[in-house]
């Protein structure tokens, strides 16, 4: 780089607090996440990570401190919020299809009424996204006639026909069944060697390790480690940390 | 037989008012009330107290008091004349809306709350998330309450018989009038009332839950 000036994180929390009444749940958070990094956020239960990913769409409101995105503070509401949020990709826990609209309503719905982009690019852009997450063929259906996977795989295209800066994923395949949850690791490390900017909350250390450039450690509403996969996940050095994955890597 | 036969006119006015009294009605109440239901979940304060007291004051008082209200206090406002028709139909829509709104209110609460979280995150605002996302899923579930008010609204026109509206409440009056036995004049607008519940409202409501039918 010939700027000697470092350019602004993508995303930057600064000094993040909030409270669930008396539950201390983001406690004095600081977070850089550079263009195009991948940073996985692992934790217990508990630990306040999906509440992290959340604040950065503002789905979750915080206390104090301050997020930016592109060096731009979050709009508290209106118009100027939905505006960022639709630069924001997000993808849920129980995926959050519209269940009365179709598959192919779902992705160019977005576009369509935020972007102001017409109907006919939006279902091409639209059946274009869906062939590259593999669902291709079911366009013409209901949310509730996929499985899990493919429900999910869809919320992602979804996301993606917003061409949004950065992708949000709120464990995403937590609620899916073992064998549905490769198909759509697959998409997101698929996304993450494109060079898409996410920050992903999960159980899967596979998928850490795999693309992740960063993890995040979280536990009790306090980031306690970062350090990249290879360095985390062979040399913890918190004993939260050591804990942690004494327990889910014995199984 | 031949009180309903020999005095056709005054069920045939009668009940054409009733018609007219309901449709009209239920149309103002069907659109008020989902405006009113769409502020009681706005995130504007404002929007929420306008909504709540507006709810709490009508629907809180009988339907003869706001009738008569628009029958007989209106007018002395010095206000632009309405007649009792249309009196009655502003009294009725303001009232039945109140029903209509939380009808739909009980609707958006079973739409998950997933459903416009995913919709903000798409950048959708407030007023589209709720018009294009929630209300489309919340009408769904809430077609059997919303067609109880409907019925309620349906019968409640009667109450406008008492303020010289000429529907079908007002048939017995005339018929009395006219010296013919009440009683079996009391049960033909009754039978009357039943068939068109039956043989309308009721088929309407079946066949909107079929065309709606989401699968979860």
């Amino acid at each position: 780089m010939t700027n000697p000036v470092q350019a602004p994180a993508l995303v930057e929390l600064k000094a993040v607090n909030k409270h669930y009444g008396a539950l201390h749940v983001l406690q004095d958070i600081n977070l850089q996440v550079k263009k195009g990094e991948v940073v996985v956020v692992i934790g217990p239960s508990g630990s306040g990570k999906s509440t992290l990913c959340r604040t950065i769409n503002r789905l979750e409101t915080i206390d104090d401190g301050s997020i930016t995105i592109e060096g731009k503070e979050l709009p508290k509401e209106g118009k100027d919020l939905a505006t960022l949020r639709a630069d924001v990709g997000m993808v849920f826990q129980s995926f959050n299809l519209f269940a009365h609209k179709t598959i192919l309503e779902n992705v160019t719905l977005g576009p369509i009424k935020v972007k102001g982009v017409s109907k006919a690019d939006a279902d091409k852009q639209a059946l274009a996204l869906l062939e590259r997450v593999g669902v291709g063929h079911q366009s013409a259906k209901l949310p509730a006639q996929l499985s899990g996977g493919q429900q999910q795989r869809v919320a992602i295209a979804r996301a993606l026909a917003m061409k949004p800066k950065v992708m949000l994923f709120d464990e995403p395949t937590s609620a899916l069944d073992p064998e549905m949850i490769n198909e759509v690791l697959d998409v997101m490390v698929e996304l993450a060697k494109e060079g898409m900017t996410m920050v992903v909350v999960t159980h899967e250390m596979g998928f850490a390790r795999k693309a992740g450039d960063r993890v995040v450690f979280m536990a009790d509403g306090q980031i306690v480690e970062e350090a990249t996969p290879d360095e985390f996940f062979t040399n913890p050095q918190s004993a939260r940390a050591k804990d942690f994955l004494s327990k889910i890597l014995a199984n | 037989m031949n009180v309903i036969t020999d005095n056709s006119d005054l069920f045939v006015t009668g009940f054409k008012n009733t018609g007219i009294l309901f449709v009209i009605s239920a149309f103002f109440a069907l659109i008020l009330g989902t405006i009113v239901a769409g502020m009681r979940v706005s995130p504007a304060p404002a929007m929420r107290a306008a909504g709540t007291l507006y709810v709490n004051a009508v629907r809180n008082t009988p339907l003869t008091l706001i009738l008569a209200f628009f029958a007989l206090g209106y007018p002395r406002l010095g206000l632009p004349h309405i007649d009792f028709m249309n009196a009655a139909i502003v009294g009725l829509s303001l009232y039945t809306a109140t029903y209509v709104s939380e009808a739909i209110r009980s609707g958006i609460n079973t739409v998950s709350v997933g459903q416009s979280e995913a919709a903000r995150a798409i950048g959708l605002p407030f007023m589209q998330t709720l018009t294009l996302i929630v209300l489309p899923q919340a009408f769904r579930s809430v077609l059997p309450p919303l067609f109880s008010v409907f019925i309620a609204l349906l019968k409640n026109t009667t109450v406008a018989a008492g303020f010289s509206v000429a529907e079908a409440g007002a048939i017995r009056a005339n018929l009395s009038e006219r010296g013919e036995p009440l009683l079996p004049g009391l049960l033909w607008v009754a039978v009357i009332f039943v068939v068109l519940v039956l043989g309308i409202l009721t088929p309407l409501q079946r066949y909107l839950e079929k065309k709606w039918r989401v699968e979860r």
